[in-house]
């Protein structure tokens, strides 16, 4: 299954390209949008996503569903990224050194269960 | 089980079935667990019914929705009685199975892909909370140990078994900084509530003191990372702010009420984004006693999610029933709230994407 717009940016990210979505106001919003989540703007422009982001907060997974079952434990954390949140499986540190404030960088990996792509935080 | 709920329902209010107009069935992820998606006539031929029957999703708060959409028809004059509340069925699947089908009401491609589960999404605004505003894991099994105290004499909760705080500290971690006891468990359960209009009641004499004079419907983004905070919940605010305005009271008028805790976390964001609270006052108040049956304004006398019992689309229709109960003087722990007048329901779905508040008062 494809799932438009999104298989395409997380590729984009994994190749250092990651982008968000501009509107003329300045809020940033992630694909698939046609229009601006905040203000309704139809004009949205591909804009550079910023290449460190920080955790903003995180859980570390000890249950997870079947499509994680060779996960756990992982860590899920939301990091800030300008003006766009991205949600993520933290890579690169131990579950116990991941902290708010952690600065990551966004990356393409695969889920080692299902194989699909995933969106990776990984430690700067 | 939603017959049974229904049968219930009809006995309390006296209602014939016969005078039903419509059936507002909520439920969630009956197309997973049970491979029966239009459950809702099948749901009225249960309990004796031809008449139009609507299936209401919107995740754990489905009930609420379709409780709400009752009110709303009646207040129209399109009906004057409904027959609203949801059914759930999870215990026939595995922990697994119960994590994948919960968590589909998070965002699929940037929350469910990313390993957010049910209880890591709360996780995550537990960790923002304290972050933001403090409090620890303690303050958080106050809030469970509370509400398995009130479950105790609710012959209709999951869980008659009293916890202590270093229980719940020392459980299991399900989703850091959530353990067992900060989770609701899964349930099979049904909720059925009859709603009428007052020209029904007051021509058929019927004993109804308790109505809904308020309610209201609040949304957000879906997934956690489009919002503006996530230590706060505005579509609880939202619902609230309507439902206040409807009923003509305000949070301060409140004598009781029944908050979607789906987590011991999910309480503290639901009573601050209802007014009792300001934003990071919450989180002490079960530990404060502010809130426990004895406490100003008793929180989830019923048990709450946690320990009555979270049949998600069920729910909505279950704080219904319960609060009814506890404000016309029938409930096991109505004696706490004697002289209450006014209580709040607040049904909320994923992570307060959606959020569904009814005031009802009663009659004294
Ligand atoms: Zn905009």
């Amino acid at each position: 299954m494809t799932d438009a717009g999104y298989d395409e940016w997380l590729d984009a990210v994994g190749e250092n390209e990651g982008y968000y979505l501009e509107c003329p106001e300045g809020h940033g919003a992630l694909p698939p949008r046609r229009v601006c989540p905040e203000c309704a703007a139809a004009d949205l422009d591909r804009a550079a996503l910023p290449e460190s982001g920080t955790v903003e907060t995180f859980t570390v997974c000890h249950v997870a569903g079947p499509s994680f079952a060779d996960e756990e434990p992982y860590v899920t954390a939301i990091a800030e990224f300008g003006p766009v949140r991205l949600t993520g499986v933290v890579r690169g540190t131990d579950p116990e050194d991941v902290t708010v404030d952690t600065p990551v960088e966004a990356d393409k990996g695969t889920n080692e269960t299902t194989g699909e792509g995933l969106l990776v935080l990984r430690v700067r | 089980m939603f017959a049974e709920a229904a049968l219930a329902a009809r006995t309390d209010s006296s209602v014939p079935v016969d005078d039903v107009e419509e059936i507002n069935y909520g439920n969630f992820m009956g197309s997973l667990a049970e491979r029966q998606g239009h459950q809702a006539p099948l749901m009225a031929e249960m309990i004796g019914s031809r008449c139009s029957a609507t299936r209401y999703e919107e995740a754990c708060a489905s009930a609420g929705v379709a409780i709400r959409e009752a009110v709303r028809s009646i207040r129209s004059g399109e009906n004057d009685v409904v027959l609203a509340g949801g059914c759930e069925r999870m215990t026939n699947l595995s922990t697994a199975e119960v994590t994948e089908g919960l968590s589909t009401a998070a965002d699929d491609l940037y929350e469910i892909r990313a390993g957010v589960t049910f209880p890591g999404a709360y996780a995550l605004m537990a960790r923002a909370y304290f972050d933001r505003f403090g409090g620890e894991r303690e303050d958080l099994a106050h809030v469970a140990m509370k509400n398995h105290d009130n479950a105790m004499p609710n012959e209709y909760a999951q869980f008659h078994r009293e916890i202590t705080v270093e229980e719940a500290l020392d459980a299991p971690m399900v989703s850091e900084p959530l353990g067992l006891f900060d989770a609701c468990p899964v349930t099979d359960g049904a909720s059925a509530v009859v709603l009428v209009s007052e020209e029904y009641a007051a021509a058929n004499d019927l004993d109804a003191p308790v109505s809904v004079t308020g309610s209201g419907q609040g949304g957000d983004s879906l997934a956690l990372q489009n919002r503006k905070q996530l230590a706060v919940t505005p579509a609880t605010e939202r619902a609230a702010a309507e439902a206040y305005e409807d009923a003509g009271v305000t949070a301060d008028a409140v004598d009781l009420v029944e908050v979607h805790d789906c987590f011991t976390i999910a309480e503290v964001l639901a009573i601050e984004g209802l007014g009792f609270y300001d934003p990071g006052e919450g989180i002490g108040a079960a530990r404060r006693g502010e809130t426990t049956a004895t406490g100003e304004r008793p929180v989830n006398l019923s048990g709450g999610l946690k320990a009555k019992g979270h049949p998600v689309g069920a729910t909505g229709g279950s704080q219904i029933a319960e609060m009814t109960r506890l404000l016309r003087g029938d409930h096991p722990n109505s004696e706490y709230v004697e002289n209450a007048t006014v209580g709040v329901t607040h049904n909320a779905g994923g992570t307060v994407a959606s959020a569904v508040v009814h005031v009802l008062e009663v009659d004294r």
